[in-house]
């Protein structure tokens, strides 16, 4: 089922133009990796897609699970089931993490009209969830992403998607920064999370991350476009060649398109 | 940007009605004939008449201070009737003989005076404009040998108490707002803990003002014996006016020794519409005297008036005195508040905590200003001061002025400070995991303010979360 569709997508930031006609379909049950030298527009493409108010969308439309995307505000597409994992998470101090993740968990329920949970309950549901990312309970009574290391400011995000349980993971180079076991618990929460009913898109520079998160799709940006496309196995390519190589390919291949376009999964 | 946060509604003053009750108003101006009218009217003692016209002579010595961090225009003393009474046929007995539009008028505030404030173990005694109506609970306090009534009658029922401590504190010398409340305060809460004795219920008091262009000056003293323990909250409304009215209270708490007096303040007066017209001016000399072992502690939560200046301050006299400020003031649209407080150690082994969150919003200006004092023969003396600012917006202002004066080398005084923004990018991460933009500021700030808020008894730290909330509104953006 065609959970995410984007066709023509323009947008720009401080009056620069960044994207410049992105079209990407992901459907349920897909995993897509975003690759692409810095400045391509890989970041701008995940926060344009959750809603981030600085920027700007400058033409084309996004269809996310029948809706129009950019008719609905940040909140209201986090409501729906889109979780942006970001690449620098913020501090909140003096907000607890339970405190905040309780409260964002009840929003979701509310939103698709179901009773919000009481600290108690969600006590114990956070107890179930943290074992996903391997973190310690004590995190909880401390204020969101005080004092944390990079590494859990990340693992942070996976929990919070784990509690969250999105339709539409993006995951915005989740693995800058992390050292390869901090990668492992990440890797393995998403790859928990998986299911059928949901998709993830995740935004990377290396291909190293990809080895544990496995995708169905590799797109390649460049220039504010995509200029190819095609499986995990295109990573290994890129990862052998560089971008640059690519670029050189602007055109997509036959075969990429169609799978992308028919919404065969592997 | 500010298109995202713009779906919020700015809440109107909810409090801005005005109650039609017939007032006994002596006609504007000041002079020594009003001050021994307002002294008969409420039929004081002599030395009380005496007293007033003291205050009123040295104030005329006065000159009103202008080295504030704030502005405004020059207040015309001659302006304003100084003293308000609501018309009653005959004195009241009973709550059942209270004019029943006076106490629908508690009821629209939110004071219910019946039940639901009696179940809730919170006495109230509400203050209409300058007469204080109604008490309740006298009887269950009495029976703790405690006293908690209005200055007037407790000048009529324990003159000997009032006599002792009025002005112990904060004399009538003090400063010019002092001196003008001590010439024609109007009344306020007198509270008295006898030796040993844990006040089992806090204590609570609402006023506001009514009459068109009336000062209210406030006059509250409270006395907690050796060994006793009070907790005090002062919670406020006033409704809308078009000309500003002056509030210029004073507050003295006398902790004798092994004592405890907690003050909590909840503020909310009328801050102005949104250009800055027709705010309260809050003037108000808050100061508690700790003596040996024991402690006094303020907490404010300041989100109204126009203009704020205060500094709850506490003189720690006796050895092992604690002193504590714990506060968060609002400044939003053209509100000003220069406010903080003052920790004089004196005896030995003193300590004091100051902990002051100031958030400042559209074109409001926020000023810390603090003093730290520790004279020669305070000996072990600590404090410990943090000062932190917030800053919602690119129009605002917030300044610290810190004063540290230490003539005693074994002294530790510790201050930091901190100043931050609301950042958009804290917005939109809490908006992309759900919440709305209003609900989002209402987050990150009392995070910021969570230290203050766990000082305030429970019931107002909810009321004061809220209070927060709507001041914020529409600031974001």
């Amino acid at each position: 089922m065609s959970l995410l569709e984007v066709r023509g997508l323009r947008a720009t930031v401080a009056d620069k133009e960044i994207l410049k006609g992105i079209d990407l379909t992901v459907n349920t049950g897909e995993i897509h990796a975003v690759m692409g030298p810095n400045g391509s527009g890989k970041s701008t493409l995940a926060q344009v897609l959750a809603g981030n108010p600085a920027y700007e969308v400058t033409g084309g439309t996004a269809t996310y699970d029948g809706k129009d995307l950019f008719a609905l505000q940040p909140e209201q597409r986090a409501q729906q089931g889109i979780f942006l994992a970001f690449q620098y998470p913020v501090e909140i101090a003096g907000v607890s993490n339970a405190y905040f993740l309780r409260t964002a968990y009840n929003e979701v329920r509310k939103a698709h009209g179901e009773e919000e949970v009481d600290p108690l309950e969600f006590a114990d549901l956070m107890e179930e969830r943290l074992k996903v990312v391997d973190m310690d309970p004590a995190m909880l009574t401390r204020s969101v992403n005080a004092g944390f290391s990079g590494g859990e400011k990340k693992r942070n995000e996976i929990l919070q998607m784990a509690v969250l349980r999105p339709k539409l993971a993006i995951l915005d180079e989740t693995d800058s920064g992390l050292d390869i076991d901090a990668l492992r618990i990440v890797a393995n929460g998403v790859n928990s999370l998986r299911s059928k009913d949901n998709a993830t898109i995740v935004v990377t520079h290396y291909q190293r991350l990809l080895n544990h998160i496995v995708p169905d799709f590799v797109h390649v940006l460049s220039g504010g476009k995509i200029i190819r496309s095609g499986g995990k196995e295109l990573a290994l390519e890129l990862e052998a060649k560089g971008y640059t190589d690519s670029a050189s390919h602007s055109a997509r291949s036959e075969e990429s398109v169609a799978r992308s376009r028919t919404g065969a999964t592997r | 940007m500010s298109s995202s946060i713009d779906a919020v509604i700015a809440k109107e003053y909810q409090h801005g009605f005005v109650t039609d009750i017939a007032a006994d108003t002596i006609a504007p101006g000041l002079s020594e004939d009003v001050v021994r009218l307002i002294s008969s009217k409420k039929g004081e003692p002599s030395w009380m008449t005496d007293w007033r016209l003291k205050a009123y002579r040295r104030w005329q010595t006065m000159h009103e201070p202008h080295w504030p961090n704030v502005r405004y225009a020059p207040i015309d003393y001659q302006a304003t009737s100084y003293y308000s009474s609501p018309v009653t046929k005959k004195p009241l007995g009973s709550l059942d003989e209270v004019d029943p539009t006076l106490l629908e008028t508690y009821k629209k505030l939110g004071i219910p005076l019946y039940e639901q404030k009696m179940l809730a173990g919170v006495a109230v005694d509400a203050i209409f404009d300058s007469v204080s109506v109604g008490t309740t609970m006298k009887a269950e306090l009495a029976s703790h040998g405690i006293i908690f009534c209005s200055f007037g009658e407790a000048l009529r029922e324990h003159p000997e108490l009032i006599r002792k401590y009025l002005g112990t504190v904060v004399p009538y010398s003090d400063n010019f707002f002092a001196a003008l409340n001590s010439a024609v305060f109007s009344d306020g809460s007198f509270v008295y803990v006898p030796k040993g004795v844990r006040c089992p219920v806090e204590l609570s008091t609402y006023f506001r003002i009514n009459a068109a262009d009336t000062g209210q000056f406030e006059r509250t003293l409270i006395v907690a014996d050796e060994g006793s323990y009070v907790s005090y909250l002062e919670g406020c409304t006033a409704p809308k006016r078009s000309t500003n009215q002056l509030h210029a209270a004073v507050v003295e708490l006398v902790a004798l020794p092994g004592a405890t007096i907690k003050y909590s303040t909840v503020q909310n007066w009328y801050a102005g519409d949104k250009e800055g017209v027709g705010g309260i001016y809050n003037f108000v000399t808050k100061r508690g005297k700790a003596f040996e072992n024991s402690k006094i502690s303020w907490t404010q939560v300041e989100t109204g008036s126009a203009i704020t200046w205060k500094y709850p301050s506490v003189i720690l006299q006796g050895d092992n005195a604690v002193g504590e400020f714990y506060s968060v003031a609002v400044v939003n649209n053209k509100q000003q508040a220069d406010t903080g407080t003052k920790m004089i150690h004196i005896g030995r082994n003193t300590r004091s905590t100051i902990v002051s969150k100031g958030i400042s919003a559209g074109e409001g200006n926020n000023s810390y200003r603090g003093k730290v004092q520790v004279l020669p023969k305070a000996e072990n003396a600590r404090n410990y001061t943090q000062c932190d600012s917030m800053l919602v917006g690119n129009r605002c202002g917030a300044h610290t002025f810190p004063y540290v004066e230490v003539a005693n080398k074994s002294a530790i005084v510790e201050h930091e400070a901190s100043t931050s923004k609301i950042g958009e990018d804290q917005i939109f991460y809490l908006k992309q995991r759900g919440m709305s933009g209003e609900q989002a500021v209402s987050m990150i700030v009392s995070g910021f303010c969570k230290e203050v808020f766990k000082e305030l008894p429970m019931e107002f730290a909810l009321e004061a979360q809220q209070l927060l909330g709507i001041t914020l509104e529409g600031s974001v953006g």
